[in-house]
């Protein structure tokens, strides 16, 4: 009996093991979670016409995926994620966003500022806004205002002295089929932001008054200098994920994770007892490395990525099975445990990547054809196949061989699973 | 508990029997086929734009009267109410055509009000995004197929693939009616429960055929007996794999039902179901086809030994 490669094989396992125990809790910790688990907000936008003049085109698809930017980015949401989809959609997720209500009015609202007369004729609009210029600010009357200034005061200040004692409307978003002065200005609650009378030309800027609140006054002067959508938006999926669910989902998914794989474990060190053992530490080692991999691509792990990794296990395992099953089946012939090993590693493994590498062509196909949903998923599926295969097919035989190559199981069918009497005279 | 199965034994026919596979299998498919197409029509939440709501709150129980009761308040009628959750403290409720950012509000605030502090998913598909991608799913799997089967022509027998394949649809018809009969709704996560099935499928099926090539090399095949014997063998032989890999993927995916929350357990669900069916099609089907067909070529050229 060799006692080296026994000591070789535990120092592997202790030594694996030790670093996993004291590094997962880093590794964890930088996965970055999908929506469905840490709550936030999903929404793909179609991006159609403000009129019948305008195109979408690259260009303007380009332009309207800045502005989108530049307003998540007022919000103050990190690490935002913002994808043009095909030739006219654009997805945002934002995470641990805890109002989506509140987000979805702040992306989708054009923010088309307008100054009207009462008949609705535009007098000038948001093009004229200096840039980066509406502010936030209390007025006289401590009410809640925003102040705006002009890029060409003159110009500004020659239109707005036509209407000195009239009233100026100011209007986000003025449809020009449906909205009129007339009509809202008898609401109690008006759809305009403001209607001052003119006091003096509006010479370096204009306050926007009739705030709600000091927020509502700031969302504004964000929305104002994150600068209008050069297009329209309609929803057309929207998904909200509550951080206090997404929290309870991936609590209970890890803790059902958890004890499946112990099941797994256990199932395979009872059926197969030495090469059970060893396939359930490879099933350690493979996931621990799944979530370093997806760790470091930055891949972010959703419910899918979750079902990607299940499927690899089972493949791990798969592997693992079909390579004990080789061994017995190499036992039983009368063979030595040496020499079992050693066949039923290499009449395994052209199985292993036949089955395994049919599935990762199927993923391949999905991955090139898919979008991006089935993109994510086929990535993980690749990933979770390869590292199957390094763990179950290399780490697995590198366990396996020192334990056979110690030599203290030989003579010890029982240890694969084999039953003396099962073993045939050669 | 162990399974070794002798392949020397005839106790196990597995081909023999093949017509009574095929025939319940059959039976399977167009039952499930008949309830796609008239579930399919009644499906309507799915395929018409709609939102869902999940509304929770804490350590308390819905009734649906209660959901309801609050939800006539703000004139809003849902299309149907599922309480979940270990204490029913989950209210997934579905709403036909989707809710407005000001309706989402107003139903978050009448919760707040009546059960104190609540929290609440939001989800809207609109029917354009979700048909699209039930069809990129299909495209993908049959694009995949096709270099699936391409792949197998080249390594063993084209045979194989096109077996592998049909026993792969056949696993994925199972998700697809169950999920028509259960009326769970076509998302990703339904996507990718289909593709997992679809990764498992393929890959336990190539395991036997590897086995039944493998076994090829060394058999004289001069009759349809031999064939039979071969394919009977090959099944056998690799029963202990095939059933502890269904066994220990089936741990994992009964976990993830029962323990692994709401929003996991239609994906669960339809993993266990299309394990299954993976399972008996791999032992049942698959090489049972391939039989059928080899079958044939056997007897061409027995009949006709010139040209062998």
């Amino acid at each position: 009996m060799r006692w080296s490669m026994i000591l070789i094989f535990v120092a592997i396992v202790i030594g694996g093991l030790t670093f996993m125990a004291f590094s997962v809790d880093e590794v964890v910790s930088d996965i970055t979670l999908g929506l469905d688990l840490q709550g936030g907000f999903e929404i793909l936008y179609r991006v159609i016409p403000i009129d019948e003049d305008q195109e979408i085109t690259q260009d303007l698809l380009n332009d309207t995926y800045t502005a989108l930017y530049r307003r998540v980015d007022a919000m103050g949401v990190s690490e935002p994620d913002l994808r043009v989809e095909g030739e006219d959609r654009i997805r945002v997720r934002l995470a641990g966003v805890h109002d989506p209500e509140e987000a979805r009015r702040f992306l989708s609202t054009e923010a088309r500022l307008s100054f009207r007369n009462t008949d609705d004729e535009r007098l000038f609009g948001g093009e004229h806004l200096k840039e980066g210029s509406a502010r936030a600010v209390f007025d006289e009357f401590n009410q809640p205002v925003v102040t705006v200034e002009f890029k060409d005061p003159e110009l500004i200040g020659q239109v707005s002295a036509e209407y000195l004692g009239d009233i100026i409307v100011i209007w986000l978003d003025f449809d020009e089929k449906t909205d009129s002065f007339a009509e809202e200005s008898l609401k109690e609650d008006p759809k305009y932001l403001s209607a001052p009378v003119v006091r003096q030309p509006f010479s370096t800027g204009a306050s926007i008054t009739g705030m709600p609140s000091y927020e509502a006054a700031q969302e504004l002067a964000s929305l104002l200098n994150a600068g209008a959508l050069p297009v329209q938006l309609e929803e057309l999926t929207a998904r909200s994920v509550s951080p206090t669910l997404g929290e309870r989902a991936m609590d209970l998914t890890v803790r059902a994770g958890m004890i499946g794989g112990a099941l797994i474990a256990l199932y395979m060190l009872l059926y197969y007892r030495l090469p059970g053992l060893v396939a359930a530490l490879a099933l350690f080692f493979y996931v621990y490395l799944v979530l370093v991999i997806f760790n470091w691509m930055d891949a972010v792990l959703t419910l899918p990525g979750i079902a990607a990794l299940v499927l690899g296990i089972g493949m791990a395992v798969d592997a693992n099975i079909i390579t004990n099953e080789r061994i017995k089946e190499e036992i039983r012939s009368g063979k030595t445990i040496m020499s079992s090993f050693r066949a039923g590693s290499k009449r395994s493994l052209r199985t292993i990547m036949d089955a395994n590498i049919t599935t990762i062509i199927a993923a391949g196909v999905l991955f090139y054809f898919g979008d991006f949903a089935i993109q994510g998923f086929a990535l993980m599926l690749i990933v979770s196949i390869v590292l199957s295969l390094v763990t179950a097919v290399l780490g697995s035989r590198l366990l396996l061989g020192l334990l056979v190559a110690s030599r203290a199981f030989d003579k010890q069918p029982r240890w694969f699973g084999v039953k003396e009497s099962e073993i045939s005279e050669l | 508990m162990n399974f070794n199965f002798d392949p020397e034994s005839n106790r196990y026919q597995f081909v023999k029997h093949r017509y009574k596979y095929f025939l319940l299998s059959g039976l399977l498919i167009g039952l499930g086929l008949l309830i796609i197409a008239i579930m399919g029509i009644n499906l309507g939440v799915d395929f018409e734009s709609g939102s869902t709501l999940e509304i929770m709150i804490q350590d308390q129980a819905f009734t649906s009267e209660e959901v309801e009761a609050v939800l006539a308040d703000l004139g809003l009628e849902p299309g149907s109410i599922r309480l979940i959750g270990n204490n029913n403290e989950i209210a997934e409720v579905r709403f036909i055509g989707t809710l407005d950012q000001e309706q989402i509000t107003q139903v978050r605030q009448a919760f707040a009000e009546h059960f104190g502090q609540v929290d609440i998913n939001e989800s809207t598909v609109s029917p354009m995004v979700a048909r699209e991608l039930a069809r990129q799913a299909v495209y993908g799997i049959l694009l995949a197929s096709v270099a699936v089967i391409i792949y197998v022509a080249i390594r063993f027998e084209y045979r194989f693939g096109v077996a592998a394949i049909i026993a792969l649809f056949h696993d994925a018809l199972f998700i697809v009616a169950l999920f028509a009969l259960l009326r769970l709704e076509v998302d990703l996560t339904f996507i990718a429960a289909v593709l997992t099935i679809v990764g498992y499928s393929i890959n336990d099926t190539i395991v036997i055929f590897d086995r039944l090539r493998e076994n090829m090399k060394f058999a004289k095949l001069k009759t349809v007996e031999d064939l039979e014997q071969l394919v009977n063998r090959s099944i056998v032989e690799n029963l202990p794999r095939t059933l502890n890999t269904s066994i220990t993927v089936v741990f994992a995916a009964l976990a993830l039902y029962l323990l692994g929350g709401e929003g996991i357990r239609n994906f669960s669900l339809a993993l266990l179901v299309g394990l299954l069916a993976g399972t008996y099609s791999s032992i049942f089907i698959a090489a049972q086809l391939w039989f059928e067909w080899k079958k044939r070529e056997l007897k061409k050229k027995l009949f006709h030994p010139q040209n062998a």
